[in-house]
């Protein structure tokens, strides 16, 4: 495939593990934020082609991971109404709520509907006038966009039997999260490219100089996660901390400001709970004044419900980098991707389930 | 979910599946991965246990008066049933077919099972049944006895099609998992996930424009072809729902033995790739329905290949892996970037009722 064969090309990748193992001189923790990058790592086992001086920790950017029980179990109230077709992307369907998952809701006569874009649940909404369509809106700046965009739609075209339960999160607050946690070990980290396609790098910059932390903008590819990883490590070897760009290809400076400006015009930030790392002040979105009459929590009045975790997953201190996947006592043995405990090991994004489907 | 014990099923047996696992069937119990497995094994094979069953073959294969036999069954329920490069009827006959085949044996006679949802259109069904004769004289096999039922509207999915098929097999022939060696080399006949990929570009949720034809087709004749020189295969499995990979894995697991596979010998399209890329689907878990693997001795290997290459459903034939002893149970690939990973088991369904 072209654009894609370059960067999974064994040559480069070669170059690039061989490069990192000139320059490194000490021990260095660095964090990749994105699910979608741990995957690829995991994928290909880059880590095998890695000096041992260096960890690489998985950081908390895998969105059906970091979705609150509590956003799971209203997703659930409100899919187990009759008069509702709920609507979710895939990966959500398997994440178990406090009793049982989306799925489970599906096989107990719940009417739950797969779909790959948020334009579908709408088309669902416009053909079945009768029933109200809930859209389950997850994932950070990269579905927001979308997802603005399809509560405008409806706002402009009049449906009033659809609605949205907004579940979306925003990186750099995670970040600034792990960094100020006082036990984090990351020393460097590895951005995610697609969130930086839509936002830009410029909210990194201050990030970077409060905390002395380089932050490479890193794309998703073998030989895109092996430079990135070059250039973090070079920065750290010279006591730099600058936000450098290695998905040139993608990301530009000021982001896709149309996106943006949609975002801004339907969404609004809000504290949000994270899955196992708890409360992030101004790290979620919520739908706008204008735009609340398509909100799914007011409209079926689960906005009070709130849940407490399992106490034996440790997927908090696994999405902070405190821990790797296998070092739970669960992994594997109560804990695996057909009867998962935590978020972590549903989503191919998981780094839980990515560890046990490559790496066991 | 209130009642959390187990369900006793019959008088003295537990339902060995955890209610605090699954209490009801999901999809993904028919997925062909991880939970079908389970379902598979745990409830079925322990409770149906016999020697015949126990070979886990895609067939049964017994001997009676001196005759062996296979014997095998299947139901098609997938949707759309019509999809680009096939449908439901044709489906339904080659699948059973291949089944058959790949235990070894020469297809001869098949019933078909229809459960018709009220409402159908007469018109549909006509189609399906010429398309179900027409493949029955592809694949030169009778279809011998049937049964018909209808459910009310609602009930059922337009149409769902069971056969089962029975064949002989020739003297030498012993195709079974146990037969599996290390050194066994393996070899597909052509480029992989065609069906599934079809079958998705097909469904109304999705808006591709593709010209990804399903592969189903009848398998006998490459197979039969193959083993009237190499008698000595070792072992073939058609890998349809969950893919070659769920195919390759339930072979490891029955061996104990492991499989290694190279990423960059295995056959398929770029379009296909590309689809697959996009919709965050891994190939190696997409189902076919023309694909045959098999384990040859690597002195034969070659030669295998090279017969198949010359068949009209071989062209694009591969050996993709080998059979080692390192990793038992597991199957290993080597990366196109050249580390390695594991391929699992498909632990869901990627895609719901594609055959």
């Amino acid at each position: 495939m072209k654009f894609i064969d370059e960067y999974r090309d064994a040559k480069l990748v070669k170059l690039f593990s061989d490069k990192i193992r000139e320059i490194i001189t000490q021990s260095w923790v660095i964090m990749e934020v994105c699910g979608g990058q741990t995957h690829t790592i995991l994928k290909y086992g880059l880590e095998q082609l890695l000096p041992d001086d260096l960890t690489v920790v998985h950081g908390p950017g895998c969105p059906v991971c970091v979705t609150p029980l509590e956003m799971i179990d209203k997703a659930i109230t409100i899919a187990r109404r009759p008069d509702v077709i709920l609507t979710s992307f895939g990966d959500m369907m398997r994440v178990p709520g406090s009793e049982f998952d989306l799925l489970s809701v599906k096989a107990m006569g719940g009417d739950v509907r797969m779909v790959y874009s948020p334009l579908d649940a709408l088309q669902i909404a416009e053909r079945h006038p009768q029933k109200k369509v809930v859209f389950f809106a997850i994932g950070f700046e990269t579905t927001a966009p979308a997802n603005a965009m399809v509560v405008k739609e409806a706002w402009k075209k009049g449906i009033h039997n659809f609605s949205i339960v907004c579940a979306q999160v925003l990186v750099p607050p995670a970040i600034e999260a792990i960094l100020s946690s006082g036990n984090s070990r990351v020393q460097g980290f590895l951005a995610a490219g697609h969130v930086c396609t839509v936002m830009g790098y410029e909210e990194y910059i201050p990030i970077a100089n409060k905390y002395k932390v380089p932050i490479v903008v890193t794309g998703f590819e073998p030989v895109d996660l092996l430079e990135g990883i070059y250039m973090a490590v070079k920065q750290l070897e010279g006591n730099r901390y600058d936000v450098e760009n290695q998905y040139k290809r993608v990301v530009k400076r000021e982001g896709n400001v149309a996106a943006q400006t949609i975002m801004r015009e339907v969404f609004t930030p809000v504290d949000r709970n994270w899955r196992g790392i708890g409360l992030i002040p101004m790290s979620g979105l919520k739908l706008s004044e204008q735009f609340s009459k398509f909100d799914a929590e007011i409209i079926f009045e689960v906005e009070k419900l709130s849940v407490s975790e399992s106490d034996e997953c440790i997927a908090g201190e696994v999405l902070q980098g405190l821990k790797k996947p296998h070092q739970c006592q669960l992994f594997g043995k109560k804990c695996r991707p057909e009867h998962p405990v935590g978020a972590p090991m549903v989503s191919s994004e998981g780094a839980c389930a990515a560890y046990f489907r490559y790496n066991r | 979910m209130s009642n959390n014990k187990n369900i006793e099923i019959t008088d003295g047996l537990v339902c060995p599946i955890p209610m605090s696992q699954y209490s009801r069937i999901l999809l993904a119990h028919g997925g062909g991965g991880t939970l079908s497995h389970q379902l598979i094994q745990k409830m079925f094979f322990s409770h149906f246990d016999n020697k015949i069953l126990q070979v886990e073959h895609d067939g049964a294969v017994f001997e009676e008066n001196g005759i062996r036999f296979a014997f095998s069954t299947d139901s098609y329920v997938v949707q759309p049933i019509f999809f680009p490069g096939g449908d439901i009827g044709e489906l339904a006959v080659y699948g059973t077919v291949n089944d058959l085949a790949v235990c070894g044996a020469k297809p001869l006679f098949l019933s078909v099972g229809f459960i018709i949802e009220e409402g159908l259109e007469m018109e549909t069904l006509w189609k399906i049944v010429q398309s179900i004769k027409k493949a029955a004289d592809m694949a030169d096999v009778k279809i011998v006895t049937g049964d018909t039922k209808v459910v009310d509207r609602g009930k059922g999915d337009k149409i769902f099609i069971n056969t089962s098929g029975i064949g002989i097999l020739g003297a030498g022939i012993d195709i079974a998992p146990n037969r599996v060696q290390v050194g066994d080399k393996i070899i597909i006949n052509g480029k992989i996930a065609e069906h599934g990929v079809a079958i998705l570009s097909a469904r109304e949720e999705f808006d591709f424009n593709t010209t990804i034809k399903s592969d189903t087709a009848p398998l006998h004749d490459l197979i039969l072809s193959i083993l009237d020189r190499f008698p000595n295969v070792h072992m073939m499995r058609d890998p349809t729902r969950g893919g070659i990979s769920s195919a390759l894995n339930e072979i490891a697991a029955k061996t104990k033995l492991g499989i290694y596979l190279e990423e960059s010998k295995i056959p398929i399209r770029e379009d296909i790739k590309g689809i697959c890329e996009m919709l965050g689907l891994d190939p190696l878990y997409i189902a076919n329905e023309g694909k045959v693997l098999l384990f040859v001795p690597p002195n034969d290997a070659d030669d295998v290949l090279e017969t198949i290459l010359r068949h009209q459903l071989g062209k694009h034939a591969a050996i993709i892996g080998e059979v080692v002893s390192k990793n038992p149970g597991k199957v290993v690939m080597k990366t196109t970037i050249g580390s390695h990973r594991i391929v699992d088991m498909l632990s869901g369904e990627q895609l719901p009722r594609i055959c």
